[in-house]
């Protein structure tokens, strides 16, 4: 056992340009004190931090510690469960989310979201990408939109000779970007991705982690990754979600542990438990 | 002490349970075959007296009256597929709108206990709606196609539903997450995405409630016409269909009627089968492309 733990070791950061972050970064979400229970069990509990505009933040944290639900919090996915509980506040530039007079809707148009497996719409590549400005209303220039959205995709190049083609027939990395081309095409504000390379071979997990590094540029970008080398990666700040220790009711539920700069969570994070997973130690 | 492999060695017991395996394998086998040899011989019998009588004729023409050879079953043929067609007019829409209403809407409770309603309602013999159907459009005004086509209607709507909600729960979630996340609102996402990705199931259970409500004798006998000797396409008349056709023409003691009567029950067979291979042919479409999302 220790054997293949020792051999682990620490995860390897990727060389970024030292630029120093700005020292007032504008706020994007501001999570205050939120907890998400599905029936009786708390799935997160207490979460509070700020994500902020232009950076790839990436949640990272073993299995069934609430990254999935708590990135279907910041554009209210979860409102979908039946069962599903919010509290606290999701604050996205300056309104919570959750307030009564806001439609899920809504947020979902102006956060778009990518998941684990591609899901691409049984329709052909540019349906796929046209059929959400479409419906929002944004026909002017559609062809050029579409255009647009596969460029920043980095797929433009593989299908622009096969437009009409179904998206089923592409592969697994190029359906997973054509999600992403799909996602853009609505101009969201904000993109969360959820493990959006976990399906993926090498090749097309690579191709998608430049194109974070695109994005990041026009867009602020959430990312739940359990691939700690992804992280170290593509995100600027990194935040690890654990499981908390069993309350009275021996339930445990996932909690916050540590946030900061990506370099700093994996070189030297301050909480023992941050330790602990980014070294392989557990998780 | 070397260990011996437990095979081998043949017990009573062992020899016992083979014999038993070996029956109930061999009773399975004979019920599967009397179940396919009683759809055999039911094809073959009708297709033996039936076909001699089949023609261009029996198909276009008008009957030739009582006693006389020659004449075809048209008004019978005509009434049914406009008594049918309109049925289908009214299950369809409402049906799938039902299925929609119980798949992407409804509250758990209710959606179990709509879906029972439509079971039973899929139960209620066909008489009874055909009694019903008489009580409330028949009585106050008279028989017509129209009348017909709602007693069908009533007999099509759970199967249509029913076989509707089954296509769109093996819709991927992952499909309307999709959506959903682009912003799009649940009433778009079902008629942009769900509707054609699951219309090939919804038009297999369309085929199949067809198939079965153009057989059936009951809700006709009150709501349409036994004697509607003329060919008429007008669903506000009484109309002549098929399956009662036959049913008369099987009481007559004029044996040309006999060989009609075999001769439409052989139209009414090749064109439920018909519709079924159809269906089927639709469903594994269906499942084929949706299969590739999965």
């Amino acid at each position: 056992m220790s054997d293949t733990i020792t051999r682990v070791g620490r995860v390897e950061i990727a060389q970024r340009e030292q630029a120093p972050a700005p020292t007032r970064q504008e706020v994007v979400f501001d999570i205050r004190n939120l907890t998400v229970r599905y029936g009786r069990t708390t799935a997160i509990r207490d979460v509070s931090f700020e994500i902020y505009r232009n950076l790839v933040t990436a949640v990272i944290g073993p299995s069934g510690c609430g990254k999935s639900t708590f990135i279907r919090s910041l554009n209210r996915m979860n409102d979908l469960v039946p069962t599903a509980k919010v509290e606290g506040e999701v604050v996205y530039l300056g309104k919570d989310l959750y307030d009564r007079d806001v439609d899920p809707v809504e947020v979902r148009r102006w956060i778009g979201m990518v998941f684990q497996k591609p899901n691409p719409f049984p329709k052909s590549i540019y349906d796929n990408v046209a059929w959400g400005p479409r419906v929002l209303g944004m026909r002017s220039g559609l062809d050029e939109r579409v255009q647009r959205a596969l460029e920043q995709a980095a797929l433009w190049d593989e299908v622009k000779g096969r437009l009409k083609r179904n998206a089923l027939s592409l592969s697994g990395g190029q359906q997973q970007r054509l999600c992403i081309a799909r996602a853009l095409a609505v101009e969201p504000q904000a993109l969360l991705l959820d493990e959006p390379a976990s399906a993926l071979d090498p090749i097309a997990t690579s191709a998608i982690e430049d194109l974070i590094h695109q994005l990041k540029r026009d867009y602020t970008i959430v990312i739940v990754t359990h691939n700690m080398q992804q992280a170290a990666r593509v995100a600027d700040r990194t935040c690890f979600f654990s499981l908390s220790e069993e309350d009275a009711e021996g339930e445990r539920s996932g909690i916050l542990v540590e946030y900061d700069e990506t370099q700093k969570i994996f070189t030297s994070p301050s909480d023992p438990r941050t330790e602990g997973y980014v070294t392989g130690r557990f998780g | 002490m070397s260990a011996a492999a437990p095979w081998g060695r043949a017990s009573p017991r062992l020899r016992r349970r083979k014999a038993v395996n070996l029956m109930m394998e061999a009773l399975a086998t004979v019920a599967a075959l009397i179940a396919v040899a009683l759809l055999g011989t039911v094809i073959v019998s009708v297709l033996r007296r039936g076909l001699p009588a089949i023609s261009l004729d029996f198909f276009t023409k008008a009957p030739a009256g009582f006693g006389a050879p020659g004449g075809g079953l048209a008004n019978a043929f005509a009434g049914s597929l406009v008594i049918v067609a309109v049925a289908a007019l009214i299950a369809l829409p409402v049906g799938v709108l039902t299925a929609l209403y119980l798949s992407e809407f409804a509250p758990k409770w209710l959606e179990e206990t709509i879906r029972l309603a439509l079971d039973v309602l899929n139960g209620i013999p066909s008489i009874v709606i055909g009694i019903f159907v008489f009580g409330i459009l028949v009585v106050s005004h008279q028989q017509s196609g129209l009348a017909g086509s709602f007693a069908l209607a009533i007999i099509m709507l759970p199967l249509i539903a029913r076989s509707t909600q089954e296509v769109l729960r093996v819709v991927p979630e992952t499909l309307r997450e999709a959506s959903y996340a682009l912003g799009i609102s649940r009433w778009r996402t079902v008629v942009g995405i769900i509707l054609p990705a699951s219309i090939g199931g919804i038009m297999t259970g369309t085929m199949l409630a067809v198939a079965r409500a153009a057989g059936e004798t009951a809700p006709l006998l009150f709501t349409s016409s036994l004697t509607a000797p003329f060919v008429t396409w007008d669903p506000r008349q009484p109309l002549q269909s098929v399956p009662l056709t036959i049913f008369e023409l099987s009481e007559s003691p004029d044996p040309l009627d006999h060989a009609r009567a075999w001769a439409a029950a052989l139209a009414l067979i090749a064109f439920v089968l018909l519709a079924s291979l159809v269906s089927r042919a639709l469903l594994a479409r269906s499942r084929r492309k949706l299969g590739q999302v999965g």
